[in-house]
């Protein structure tokens, strides 16, 4: 096998590496450095991550079984130090050795750091890779003001991100309008003053001069005297080719590693391809030409035919801040010898520049609407001749106007729709007919059309929409439970209760996981639908249970755990209390706690004494860790209290004692005050019950953990009987509607309280199967606690600890 | 100094339930043994890298094992930490002789 060695773990290199598999995935023994820690990720999705709107682990492009499973061998966080291109082989700095037969060069980009004075201090980053978005998010956590260097693409996005991590944003920019390089001065300004209304706030034509501070960087210094407080400085001025290594390997090096048109640089058996490359005098910062480069280098690595070569890309961009649509592409200047058709509306704030030189589409900018952005690059592309076309045919959006028909229909199938990855209309209704395709996600994944700066999607789901037609649904669209599966909750739901799936294992099976294992995100769902669809046939799958739910124990940061032992309502007596005080001496547990449910919490408990301490306890589980009805806290109510109107202690007692261990979506709390001063706090509880003369008032939705919520109400009742019937309804309505880890204060606001109204208050009939439903499943209750006292079994498998000698 | 290797008994291959881990204690040393299907058995320090979560209370998920307190994931078979986070935690040699598991550390 010929051995291929690839240096920079980035987008380029590694799409050039998927272009080789695509191709043969025989003849090539791949080994891959990367210095950064991770697998090949999207860089440019992490504004997205900066602004929240993704997680690190969303933007892996392939993940580190990808490797396995193509056999390839990758370095990842060891840096190639040394290149002999006259023994082939490459030398890291952790010492690895790898001879080549090719050796490409991927290694990308730096990010231009101002040399000015300070510029080294704590606090002053650049935004390239991950570890600066991490260190922005925490900085984030502990500072307040933030100042970007640099109002381009890159500057802005940085600016938007740092904005949604709540920081106060000032945009310094040496220009007098932002994104110079891409933009016209009216775009720009309009521009500035969307940014402007989002929270930015720009320092125009400032020159910095100096960083100040001690050891963390503490404010600006700028050329004209002025100055700026700053906490954290991120410059985002430009980018630099990273070409030390290719140097100091004595390839032939300009402003960039350069190659001609086979991506072949000076030394033998030696390619480069990405940010670090110079082809006919032109160095790209966008993927889409770089991806156009891997292209060609596996055509020509594999040798499959001679390939035509690469010939350069006409750029375009789009900036990635939400709220805002910009698009630049070409010559967009005026010239003497230019043209051009304008639209610019500042009411609606839309702005349409197309420039033209010798009736042929030359350049454009838009801002506000870039929905004709696709059709005007086929065009500088093609160069097609416009003197016969009128202002519609050339910015249809025009014409569409309010009646908003996807420009893509309009589109011809030779079109680019995702300009990164190169895909055409084409290619994409020919996928989708082809393949059957039926989701974005989908389409992604076989065309590659959205795997990069994501903003063709809204075009690829019009494209799927009008290529299927009738068959096009949004439930296609929703969310996945997890990356393990495409289907989402409901469908899952669907297929357990119409199948009547009762195993985990089977559930996956049926339904074609993509990682047949599953994980802690999608297993302990399905385990719960199971439950729930099946209450009398499912067998519970301990395996499926986060560890609490599993030995009914919380646990601790020390990997010991807690032990809250029931009290209905929050009432308990000497005898419980001289139980709770003796157990706590035999087992020495660190600490007795009352917590904020109104129970006791007994400490520090390891795992091999949790059996025993329940049965000397001989008191049920409190379920502090269960998804699971949890407390019923009360107040003190009628018989003590001189305002109370009813005995909200006994209707918590009797709540608790018929809903304990029902399993929830999640945990499910609930209060009884006897009046509406409430000191049970029945306000912020999933079911809050609140005692009036002669009546309950029944809250739900409240919530007051990370997503303070007050409870709405439901209805008022005149009997106890009513009140207990429309919290079995309540929860049972929950528990078949609410996805896995959906708090009743989330659920409810994506159902809407008049649709829980018109369900449980005025449909009679509803209320009572519901009923009857709920009492199915409390049928099935069996103490926990009890239940691994008895069996020898569990306590052996899943509380023994081995000691050996 | 000269390392010392042992091999400890660590119990009867039915003593541990497939797809389930179990702590091991040895002198100091804690480790979690997992078993994965009926003769793949792997041992790892019962230690999460990150804050010492004890990884024998984990899900597994295939030859991962999810930390309890944090949720890292980590490849039993290797030890290694799974990106984003990163690490390893210590794997020591495992096998069954007979109706025996043993443990080298
Ligand atoms: C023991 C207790 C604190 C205390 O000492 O008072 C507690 C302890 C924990 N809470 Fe809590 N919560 C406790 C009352 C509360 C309350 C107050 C209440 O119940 O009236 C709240 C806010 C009310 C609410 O939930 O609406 C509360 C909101 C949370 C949340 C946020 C839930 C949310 O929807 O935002 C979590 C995290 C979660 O569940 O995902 C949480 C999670 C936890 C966990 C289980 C964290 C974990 O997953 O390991 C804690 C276990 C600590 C341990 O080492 O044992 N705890 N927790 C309280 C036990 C009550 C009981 O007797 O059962
Ligand atoms: C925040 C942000 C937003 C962006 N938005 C867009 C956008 O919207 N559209 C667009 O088209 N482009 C965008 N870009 C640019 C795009 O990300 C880059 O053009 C692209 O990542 C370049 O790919 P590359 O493979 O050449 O370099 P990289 O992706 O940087 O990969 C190079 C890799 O090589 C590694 N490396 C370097 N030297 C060595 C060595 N000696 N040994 C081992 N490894 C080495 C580096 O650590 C790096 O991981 C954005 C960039 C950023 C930072
Ligand atoms: S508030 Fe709850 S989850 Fe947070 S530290 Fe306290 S007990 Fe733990
Ligand atoms: S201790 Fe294991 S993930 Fe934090």
């Amino acid at each position: 096998m010929k051995k291929l060695v690839l240096i920079g773990n980035g987008m380029a290199g590694v799409r050039t590496i998927e272009e080789i598999l695509k191709k043969d995935t025989e003849s090539w023994e791949i080994t891959i450095f990367g210095s950064e820690p991770y697998p090949n990720y999207n860089r440019i999705l992490l504004s997205s991550v900066l602004q929240g709107d993704s997680s690190v682990d969303d933007i892996v492009l392939n993940d580190f079984d990808w490797y396995k499973k193509h056999d390839i061998i990758l370095h990842a966080g060891d840096e190639v130090q040394r290149v002999d291109t006259e023994k082939q082989v490459v030398y890291s700095s952790k010492g690895v050795e790898a001879s080549y037969d090719k050796l490409i060069f991927a290694t990308g980009s730096d990010p231009f750091m101002l040399p000015v004075d300070g510029a080294d201090k704590e606090g002053v980053i650049a935004f390239r890779d991950i570890k600066d978005c991490e260190e922005m998010i925490s900085t984030s956590k502990k500072y307040k003001k933030a100042v970007v260097i640099g109002g381009g693409l890159l500057g802005l996005e940085a600016a938007r991100g740092l904005l949604n991590l709540n920081m106060e944003v000032d945009v310094v920019h040496i220009h007098n309008y932002l994104m110079e390089r891409q933009l016209d001065e009216p775009a720009a300004g309009m521009l500035q003053e969307e940014l402007e209304k989002q929270g930015m706030n720009f320092l125009m034509e400032k020159e910095t001069l100096k960083i100040r501070g001690k050891k963390r960087a503490s404010g600006l210094l700028f050329k004209d005297g002025s100055s700026v407080e700053a906490d954290l400085v991120v410059m985002a001025v430009g980018i630099k080719p990273n070409v030390s290594l290719a140097r100091e390997t004595g390839l032939e090096v300009e402003r960039a590693i350069v190659v001609d048109d086979y991506m072949q640089t000076s030394a033998p058996n030696v390619y480069a391809v990405g940010e670090c490359v110079q082809h006919r005098e032109m160095v790209y910062g966008l993927v889409a030409p770089l991806y156009e480069q891997g292209k060609v280098l596996a055509e020509h690595i594999t040798g499959e035919k001679e390939p035509k070569g690469y010939e350069g890309t006409l750029l375009y961009t789009q900036l990635k801040v939400s709220g805002v649509d910009v698009f630049s592409a070409g010559e967009f200047t005026d010239k003497a010898d230019t043209k051009a058709i304008r639209v610019h509306d500042e009411f609606e704030g839309l702005y349409k520049k197309v420039v033209v030189r010798n009736n042929k589409v030359i350049g454009s900018v838009l801002f506000g609407d870039t929905s004709d952005s696709p059709r005007l690059l086929d065009m500088m592309k093609s160069g097609q001749d416009i003197s016969e076309m009128n202002k519609v045919a050339i910015l249809p959006s025009e014409e569409r106007g309010e009646n908003l028909e996807s420009p893509v229909i309009a589109m011809a199938d030779t079109e680019t729709i995702c300009g990164c990855n190169g895909v055409c209309k084409g290619d994409i209704t020919a996928a989708i007919k082809d393949q059957e395709l039926s989701s974005v996600q989908e389409v992604t994944q076989n065309t590659n059309a959205g795997r990069s700066c994501g903003g063709c999607k809204p075009l690829v789901s019009d494209l799927l929409e009008h290529t299927l037609g009738e068959a096009f649904s949004e439930a296609d669209q929703k969310q996945p439970v997890c990356a393990c599966t495409t289907h989402t909750h409901e469908e899952v739901q669907a297929e357990i209760k119409e199948k009547k799936l009762t195993l985990v294992r089977e559930v996956m099976n049926v339904m074609g996981w993509e990682n047949e294992e599953g994980c802690p995100s999608c297993r302990p769902a399905i385990n719960y639908y199971i439950g729930l669809f099946w209450p009398e046939e499912a067998e519970d799958d301990a395996n499926s249970r986060f560890i609490n739910e599993r030995v009914h124990a919380n646990i601790q940061n020390d990997g010991t755990f807690s032990v809250v032992p029931r009290m209905y309502g929050g009432v308990t007596n000497p005898e419980e209390l001289r139980k709770i005080a003796d157990t706590a001496d035999k087992y020495n547990v660190k600490m007795v706690k009352v917590t904020g449910g109104q129970r006791l919490d007994l400490l520090g408990v390891n795992k091999e004494d949790l059996p025993k301490i329940w049965e000397d306890l001989d008191m049920p589980s409190g379920h502090a860790y269960g998804k699971a009805v949890r407390t019923v806290k009360t107040c003190v109510g009628q018989d003590f209290c001189r305002f109370g109107t009813q005995d909200s202690i006994q209707m918590g007692i009797d709540i608790e004692k018929k809903f304990q261990g029902l399993q929830t979506p999640h945990k499910v709390k609930m209060a009884v005050s006897a009046c509406p001063r409430n000191c049970a706090e029945s306000g912020i509880k999933d079911i809050g019950v609140v005692g009036l003369q002669g009546a309950w008032e029944m809250y739900v939705g409240g919530n007051g953990g990370v997503d303070l919520r007050g409870g709405d109400l439901l209805c008022t009742v005149h009997t106890d009987e009513e009140l207990m019937e429309m919290i079995g309804a309540y929860m049972q309505y929950y528990r078949e509607t609410a996805r896995y880890l959906e708090r009743t204060s989330h659920w409810l606001e994506r159902v809407g309280l008049d649709h829980v109204k018109s369900i449980l208050v005025d449909d009679v009939e509803q209320r009572r199967e519901l009923n009857s439903r709920v009492e199915t499943a409390l049928s099935t209750f069996n103490e926990p606690w009890q239940q691994i006292i008895e069996s020898g079994k569990i306590k052996q498998d899943y509380f023994e600890v081995k000691a050996t000698s | 100094m000269q390392e010392t290797v042992y091999k400890v008994f660590a119990g009867p291959v039915e003593d541990f339930p497939i797809k389930i881990s179990k702590e091991v204690v040895t002198g100091n040393l804690k480790l979690a043994v997992f078993r994965l299907s009926e003769d793949e058995f792997y041992t790892i320090k019962n230690e999460c890298p990150h804050k010492k979560g004890p990884l024998v209370e984990g899900m597994i998920s295939g030859r991962h094992v999810f930390c309890p307190l944090h949720n890292w994931k980590i490849d039993v078979t290797d030890g290694q930490v799974q990106a984003p986070d990163e690490g390893c935690v210590q794997t020591y040699r495992t096998e069954v002789i007979g109706k025996n598991v043993f443990v080298t550390i």
